[in-house]
């Protein structure tokens, strides 16, 4: 099964991946293509946008039609892209630093608009490929690069920015459950209007080594303690909260309209008022 | 037959882009350039045709590239501030080879400058603005209907060189209102870029084996097209640092398919009582409007004087204009900036031909007299 998708969907011929050992962006990667192979769509039709870093180098080992984009401008290169063909499905392959922080408003305005852009964020919670600093979504206290005394620059929850900036499907998904990654991937990829995932992921060679977090297997098992579903979650005290990752389906609502199909009415109106 | 109409620069520009087929328009709205995506989102619903207010300039152009991707001839409208923040996609645009044009309105600068003042001073952007060596083409009209048609002339080169192509004009020209030409649509020669044929799956997105430009495949129909701002190889994906030499051929590429066009297709400059021209005015855009008006007083008087004025600003056709000024005794250059035109003009003359400069940058036009004063000073210089 697996190997079937690997030789389907992955120039082989461009492996083995600049990833490290242990980095989660594999996991995630394969979770895509995973979901992507459940949707039976025309693989023609989908496109794969990235912007800079560990998580945008995935679009460099896949067999679709890709777009390697500058630093943030992933979302913003998928707009115009979506907007001049919408036949296409288009998935944004960004991490945290590249849609959250150089990227952040490009991320905040496609909510708003609701256009059908699925956006995958492999979080680990630093810029890995810059050697590990401190990006928007590391926690507070940690050891980068660029905070050697603690971070002390507080986060964001991305899932509750996107949710907040109108996204209407957002959920979060971890490297350590790969399944319901895949699960919730897919029921992204099926929505119509703007999906966002945020996928929870641990970078061993900086972040872990610089917080003395083990080796990948280590960061993998801190995750068991860590994780908690939205449905325990709602049992739960913040107290009992704090330090705890929520994953699970935030949002999936279709009470407003895509934008491509809002688009197409403003079509409608400018032939409407020209003939009139 | 068209029509004569009365429009703006700026109407002129809306509107030709979508006469040759613009079909997807996004922008950030900016004095003075602000009326582009106006009319654009007026207009371009009522041929199928998109226009978007994207929240920034950078996310503006990448809308565009990413729609010329889908095969869309398209387009964004913008003045200094907005044109800085666009440059890091346009070096995108240059190392991908995405056909796409920029308008830029010039208005005083730096920064913020003058929001509704004119300004010249854009020159060198447009040809260093992103980081990074790439080639250029620049087109600067200086009438309203030279807009309408250079309009078209841009998108033209832009699909044929796959090449994003930058219209610049000041804010003058923006605004002023002109009688102009309007043809018929089928009066207009579009150039749509040249789409592969043969067999999909042996399709490469670049050539870099000689200058030929390579067919530009759309996204979506099964060609699996790879793109990356990286430095890439002729299947689009990156090269790694042990191939150094694929650095020099991608570039050397990039060069020559504008090079190797460029005298026959590309270049493009009035000449006007240049034939026993003792005196030069070199300039462009509205300025040179002025600098015509100058040149035909100073005949008026006496002095053999010409006007040079590069339509095609970059690549600037140096070896013309070196051919032209042989035996002119002094050259001037008249421009709305500290002397981006000068600059370019020094490498083309002798040492013992006078060059005398007319710079004004305080957001007024520059006028006839001041370009016929300049052009009496150069007359007294004795080779």
């Amino acid at each position: 099964m697996n190997n079937d998708i690997y030789t389907k969907y992955l120039a082989l011929d461009k492996m083995p991946t600049m990833w490290c050992p242990g980095c989660g962006n594999g996991i995630v990667l394969q979770s895509i293509l995973r979901a992507v192979d459940e949707l039976n769509v025309d693989r023609d039709k989908v496109v794969f946008v990235s912007g800079i870093g560990c998580s945008s180098r995935a679009v460099n080992y896949l067999d679709f039609d890709c777009m390697h984009t500058n630093h943030g401008r992933a979302i913003a290169f998928a707009t115009g892209l979506k907007m001049a063909n919408p036949d296409l499905h288009v998935i944004v392959l960004t991490g945290d630093g590249d849609c959250a922080s150089i990227g952040g408003n490009h991320l905040i305005h496609a909510c708003r608009r609701n256009i059908d852009l699925t956006i995958i964020c492999m979080n680990n919670s630093n810029y890995g490929m810059t050697g590990g600093q401190y990006s928007p979504t590391t926690p507070i206290g940690s050891q980068t690069k660029t905070s050697v005394y603690g971070s002390y620059e507080p986060p964001f929850d991305l899932c509750k920015l996107t949710e907040s900036a109108g996204a209407t499907y957002v959920a979060r998904a971890a490297t350590y459950y790969p399944l319901q990654m895949k699960e919730l991937i897919r029921k992204a990829l099926q929505h119509h209007g703007l999906s966002f995932v945020d996928c929870a992921s641990d970078c061993p060679s900086l972040f872990g080594r610089l917080n003395r977090l083990g080796d990948a297997g280590q960061m993998m098992l801190r995750w068991k303690d860590r994780l908690v579903s939205i449905q325990k979650a709602q049992s739960l005290s913040e107290e009992e909260l704090e330090n705890k990752v929520v994953w699970g389906e935030f949002v999936n609502k279709d009470n407003r309209k895509e934008y491509c199909d809002i688009y197409a009415e403003n079509i409608a109106k400018a032939k409407e008022a020209a003939n009139g | 037959m068209g029509s004569y109409q009365i429009m703006t620069g700026n109407e002129a520009c809306a509107k030709a882009a979508i006469a040759c087929g613009m079909r997807f328009f996004a922008g950030y709205p900016i004095t003075p350039a602000t009326e582009i995506s106006e009319i654009c989102s007026e207009l371009l619903p009522q041929v199928d045709g998109v226009f978007m207010q994207m929240e920034d300039e950078l996310s503006s152009i990448g809308a565009v590239i990413g729609a010329s991707c889908a095969g869309k001839k398209a387009m964004t409208a913008t003045s200094g501030p907005g044109f800085s923040l666009m440059q890091e996609n346009l070096g995108w645009a240059y190392i991908n080879e995405i056909p796409c044009v920029i308008v830029d309105v010039m208005r005083k600068g730096p920064s913020g400058g003058s929001a509704t003042l004119p300004a010249q001073a854009d020159i060198m952007q447009t040809k260093w603005g992103t980081h990074g060596d790439h080639p250029n083409l620049v087109i600067m009209p200086n009438s309203v209907e030279e807009i309408y048609t250079e309009t078209i002339r841009a998108f033209n080169l832009s699909e044929k060189y796959r090449q994003p192509v930058i219209l610049l004009y000041d804010a003058i020209l923006a605004h002023m209102s002109e009688k102009i030409y309007v043809p018929f649509l089928d009066e207009i020669n579009v150039i749509d870029r040249p789409l592969p044929e043969g067999s999909k799956k042996d399709y490469l997105p670049f050539r870099y084996t000689d200058s030929k430009v390579q067919p530009l495949a759309p996204f979506g129909q099964g060609y699996h097209l790879h793109f990356s701002g990286l430095t890439h190889d002729e299947t689009g994906f990156p090269i790694s640092n042990q191939d150094l030499t694929g650095l020099q051929i991608t570039l050397g590429h990039l060069m020559a398919k504008i090079d190797d066009e460029y005298d026959a297709h590309i270049k493009k400059y009035e000449s006007y009582m240049l034939e026993d021209a003792d005196i030069i005015v070199v300039s462009v855009g509205i300025t040179s409007r002025s600098a015509k008006t100058a040149v035909r007083r100073a005949r008026d008087m006496g002095i053999k004087a010409g006007l040079f004025r590069p339509i095609t600003m970059w690549p600037f056709p140096h070896h013309d204009f070196s051919q032209i000024n042989l035996v002119c005794k002094a050259v001037v250059t008249a421009e709305m900036n500290i002397g981006q035109l000068n600059q370019v003009v020094t490498e083309d003359i002798d040492r013992n031909q006078k060059l005398v400069m007319k710079n004004l940058y305080d957001g007024n036009p520059i006028r006839d007299v001041d370009i016929l004063n300049s052009i009496i000073e150069a007359n007294k210089y004795e080779q």
